[in-house]
């Protein structure tokens, strides 16, 4: 018989975060979740900032929030690339909202093309931020 | 006949010069360490990242797909990114890359190619300013301090992205060195732009074909600046375990080098203080004799 677990692993670019086999994970795909089972189909996605939901048996044994990632799904796997991983309960909301903060002031004092590109960086970082309260509130 | 006490002194001046290279030569075992295992932990994620691209450029090569993985149809202009240390004192470490950097410059230049240079680390943009200066776009320092933060790489992959999208170059290479041993770092230059893809060897059996979301494209779009972020870090990464690396082989033969000179200095100072003393005992015996 085979076994009903798919192995999971997390990367980011310093270290393999997580690698092991799983009853089933949910991502936050680019499209909304999805949830891996064993034997999925293969698949190639990019995610949302937010939450993986790491499944043992029926409970949730991990969650962790990611930021700019990857997923890659095969039939006895899923890799999830991503460059930031913080466990849920970790999330510091704080360091976020000063990073915003001092992006506005960089952006009230320059014109033109550098005020637009950090204007968009604002517009992603508060999207992040804002997955991030949600992660810590639910 | 040497003074004695000159050569003291100097005897004195070699042994703190010691002291200091085998400080130097511990604390760089150390980080070399520390680097190591940093670069051991980062392989899996360019590993992967790796296999993605393989995966979807091989879908994407009839297409044409993205400048950034097919280039920008012309061969012209060049971006080398010379990667280096921030200080010396490290045997051959720097002066080796910019060996090979100017040897690449004279080759492309010769080619009829346009070369640009971007430094990261002090002692390379240094050493490259007296003949290249005209060349280099910008030089960046400090980078390589303390534990290497993948930010930091990725603000360099942007500026890149950058660069690229402005269209002040067709390709990009990194050279830097890459680690092999404590005793061995090899010089390399690796594309960066456009991708090169990798050979799906361990070609992870590709049930059919993979389902995309939202789509390749899209994907690609922001897979490949990701992986031109990830490289720079893996790179800066190897360069960094490599620089400690060439830092305690070039501090140990440094420390035997004034072992040795020590031994030589002594055995110089008690010749000469024997002398000496033979000199005093024949000047007062001969003294006595006249009497």
């Amino acid at each position: 018989m085979m076994a009903d677990t798919t192995l999971f692993e997390l990367v980011s670019p310093e270290k393999l975060v997580m690698s092991k086999s799983v009853s089933m994970v949910v991502v936050p795909g680019a499209e909304g979740f999805f949830g891996v089972l064993p034997r999925h189909t293969s698949m190639l996605s990019t995610l949302a900032p937010g939450v993986i939901d790491v499944y043992e048996g029926d409970k949730i044994t991990d969650s962790l929030f990611v930021v700019n990632g990857f997923a890659e799904v095969t039939e006895e796997r899923c890799t999830v690339l991503a460059e930031e991983v913080i466990l849920v309960d970790d999330i510091d909301t704080d360091k976020y909202e000063k990073q915003i903060e001092a992006l506005k002031d960089q952006a009230s004092r320059s014109e033109g093309d550098s005020a637009e590109k950090i204007r968009k960086n604002i517009e992603e970082q508060e999207h992040i931020l804002a997955a991030m309260i949600k992660a810590k509130n639910t | 006949m040497p003074n004695l006490k000159d050569l003291k002194v100097r005897i004195n001046s070699v042994q703190s010069t010691q002291k200091i290279t085998s400080a130097m030569k511990m604390v760089a075992a150390a980080k070399l360490r520390r680097a190591q295992e940093q670069a051991e932990e980062a392989r899996p994620y360019s590993q992967r990242m790796d296999r993605m691209i393989a995966a979807l450029a091989g879908k994407m090569t009839n297409v044409g797909g993205p400048a950034l993985l097919a280039g920008t149809g012309s061969e012209v202009k060049f971006l080398l990114v010379v990667m280096t240390a921030d200080r010396g004192l490290c045997g051959g470490f720097n002066s080796s890359i910019v060996r090979a950097t100017r040897k690449r410059i004279a080759e492309l230049q010769e080619n009829g190619k346009s070369v640009k240079l971007l430094c990261v680390g002090k002692k390379g943009a240094d050493q490259l300013r007296r003949d290249a200066s005209d060349l280099i776009t910008d030089a960046l320092e400090g980078v390589a301090k303390g534990a290497i933060e993948f930010a930091a790489a990725s603000d360099i992959g942007a500026r890149l992205i950058q660069m690229f999208e402005a269209g002040e170059f067709d390709v990009c290479s990194l050279i830097y060195n890459k680690f092999q041993s404590a005793m061995t770092q090899i010089v390399t230059e690796q594309q960066i732009i456009p991708a090169s893809v990798p050979e799906e060897a361990d070609a992870t059996p590709s049930l059919g074909a993979y389902e995309y979301e939202p789509d390749e494209e899209q994907i690609l779009a922001e897979l490949l600046p990701r992986n031109v972020s990830t490289q720079v870090f893996s790179a800066l990464l190897e360069n960094t375990a490599s620089e400690h690396g060439a830092r305690m082989t070039a501090m140990d033969s440094a420390t035997r080098n004034a072992g040795d000179m020590i031994d030589k200095l002594t055995l110089t100072y008690n010749r000469t203080r024997q002398a000496f003393i033979t000199k005093e005992l024949i000047e007062i015996i001969s003294g006595a004799e006249a009497l």
